[in-house]
């Protein structure tokens, strides 16, 4: 990163000229980009207010793919909420299952065994290495790198898409967790084919690395373009990448060490200045964190059952009480809020979704810069809008 | 240099291309419709029903209990109860699904309705290429078409096909030895009331009722 740190802070604040009221005059064009603008992500839409080419005014307004996700599952049992918890955030399934799982585990008093536990950091640290591969293909897709990127990205991803389905059954949308393990072992010819994957992707992060990391197109479209400083993430409780991105080293991996993350040597990157480049560099450097991980995980895997005996399929129903889980997802601190009255459906049921709160300081991040940087701007954010809009 | 990184780019890029040429691991693509790629062993599409020999009706596994109708998350699946009754693969009278409707449309392959099965008779099929040009009817499967013999399940998912039989033999071999157990008890429970009614009818005085002692219930 020592290309960053050797160029000057340039000043961006450029400001719409004003009358002596203090409102802005002149040729103030108001755009509404999206719902199905191809940078948006899904179905987004920016009310975007112009001075030439620069953003003065910038209001996100989503809830075009709401799909009442919360109150669906106080309807229906325990179980049944699972597979839609897949449709959260569709890039990272196995995630959103674990943080689900993990909730309910808390509320009925679940062990999970070790392998499962094993097999569940795997799982996770698997789809964090997708995630950010894709992320970063859809972003420079956003920059204009038309196809290439994003194609390398999807080949790499497809690799872990069939780890996933030749275990679950599912490329995406996986449903494999259950309250007190997973649902089916792996085999020993599974976890071979995934040592090679994984050792495999640091090749292939040295190849994207070259492609892109130094790229001088790269850093002059996102070097000190969408800053966001300390205070204001901390403030707006940003989480994930973004904020390690812009200076705190908080990943809850290591805050809460929930499942077995105690055990795993990793270090968490954390970036210095908040702009998009940092963003990108601390998910690369993440990736090849999820690679160690997965390293010790794949050697350190034991023998035995993947369920709890304790865990029922059918007439599950937990004591009343409420919890709260969270997870590390690859967007950030991924939560679940449960209150159960003792029935087989909870009785109040919220999810904390991390790309839905990175979301909310868009506007901060792109005043003052132009329209075409404010689309990479978001696609920084990474969002996911089956996330966002529930 | 200026541009020195992205010549650098550039030769990734042209590797990638010339090598989709020669490397089989560059060019990760199949002509889909002509071509298809090997399917995973546990990959899931749609449910169907089981039954066991060769006639569908007689032989569908499912007793129409509701579990899994109740516990589908987006409520695809219908079914209806018959009012008569007809013996299962164990030889006890069940009742059987009059109508049993899964409308895959709806249906979100999560697999929950096979893993609440308590009788193994919903699994997951793996077909996929099921567009219709009806778009009412097209994809509303109905009993029959739901019904796939238990041969096309071992064939398809040999290891599952094979730990749900053994399930299915246990069980069958449990109300089996039940239901010889509960012979053997009306066998010998007949042959003591018979000796002990005919020891009550040479000891007991003319006239006294003899005394019988009811056989037990068969299960």
């Amino acid at each position: 990163m020592n290309a960053v740190a050797a160029m000057p802070p340039k000043s961006f604040e450029v400001k719409p000229k004003l009358d002596e009221s203090g409102t802005p005059i002149g040729e103030l064009l108001e755009i509404s980009m999206g719902p199905h603008h191809p940078s948006t992500h899904g179905v987004f839409r920016m009310d975007v207010v112009l001075d030439g080419e620069t953003v003065v005014k910038l209001k996100p307004v989503f809830g075009y793919l709401h799909r009442n996700h919360e109150k669906i599952g106080e309807n229906i049992s325990y179980l049944a909420n699972m597979p839609y918890t897949d449709r959260l955030d569709y890039f990272c399934s196995m995630t959103n299952n674990w943080a689900y799982a993990l909730t309910v585990e808390k509320l009925a008093g679940l062990a999970v065994p070790e392998r499962a536990e094993y097999i569940r950091v795997i799982m996770a640290e698997l789809t964090r290495l997708q995630n950010h591969t894709c992320l970063i293909g859809f972003f420079l897709q956003d920059m204009g790198a038309l196809g290439t990127p994003m194609m390398y990205a999807f080949r790499e991803r497809e690799k872990i898409l069939d780890l996933f389905e030749s275990v679950s059954g599912a490329r995406m949308m996986c449903n494999y967790m259950r309250f007190g393990g997973v649902r089916v072992d792996v085999n020993d010819e599974w976890i071979a084919q995934a040592k090679k994957v994984v050792s495999d992707y640091s090749k292939f992060l040295d190849e994207f690395g070259t492609f892109l990391t130094e790229n001088e197109i790269v850093l002059a479209r996102t070097q000190f373009i969408g800053v966001m400083s300390k205070e204001l993430a901390v403030n707006a409780s940003i989480t994930g990448p973004m904020l390690r991105a812009a200076g705190v080293n908080y990943d809850l991996r290591k805050v809460d060490k929930y499942g077995i993350y105690g055990r795993f040597n990793f270090q968490v990157p954390v970036g210095e200045h908040g702009d998009i480049y940092d963003r990108y560099m601390v998910r690369v450097l993440e990736m090849r964190e999820s690679i160690k991980i997965l390293e010790q995980a794949l050697r350190d895997i034991p023998a035995g059952p993947v369920m709890d005996p304790k865990s029922r399929l059918r007439g599950f129903r937990p004591k009343p009480g409420e919890v709260y889980g969270r997870v590390e997802g690859p967007k950030g601190e991924l939560g679940f809020y449960l209150i159960s009255d003792g029935s087989p459906n909870p009785y109040r049921y919220r999810v904390r979704p991390p790309s839905f709160v990175n979301l909310t300081i868009l506007e901060d991040m792109c005043l003052g810069h132009r329209i075409s940087d404010a689309v990479v701007i978001l696609g920084s954010v990474d969002i996911v809008l089956g996330e966002v809009d529930r | 240099m200026l541009g020195e990184q992205i010549i650098k780019g550039m030769a990734v890029t042209a590797k990638n291309f010339f090598g989709s040429y020669v490397s089989k691991e560059r060019l990760t693509t199949v002509q889909y419709p002509e071509e298809h790629l090997a399917q995973k062993e546990n990959t899931r599409q749609f449910p169907f029903l089981v039954y066991d020999g060769d006639d569908w009706e007689k032989g569908l596994r499912c007793v129409a209990c509701q579990i899994c109708e109740k516990e589908c998350p987006p409520k695809c699946i219908y079914i209806v109860k018959s009012k008569d009754k007809k013996p299962d693969y164990k030889g006890q009278l069940q009742v059987y699904p009059a109508t049993f409707d899964i409308d895959i449309s709806v249906c979100m392959s999560c697999q929950i309705c096979v893993e609440v099965c308590p009788f193994e008779s919903i699994k997951m099929d793996t077909k996929f290429e099921l567009s219709t040009a009806d778009r009412f009817g097209g994809l509303l499967l109905t009993k029959d078409k739901l019904a796939k013999s238990n041969s096309y399940y071992q064939k398809m998912h040999p290891q599952d096909a094979a730990d749900s039989d053994a399930v299915i033999a246990a069980e069958k071999a449990k109300a089996e030895a039940k239901a010889k157990a509960a012979a053997e008890a009306k066998v010998k429970a007949e042959a003591e009331a018979k000796a002990k009614a005919t020891a009550a009818a040479a000891t007991a005085p003319v006239g006294a009722p003899v005394p019988t002692s009811p056989p037990p219930a068969a299960k």
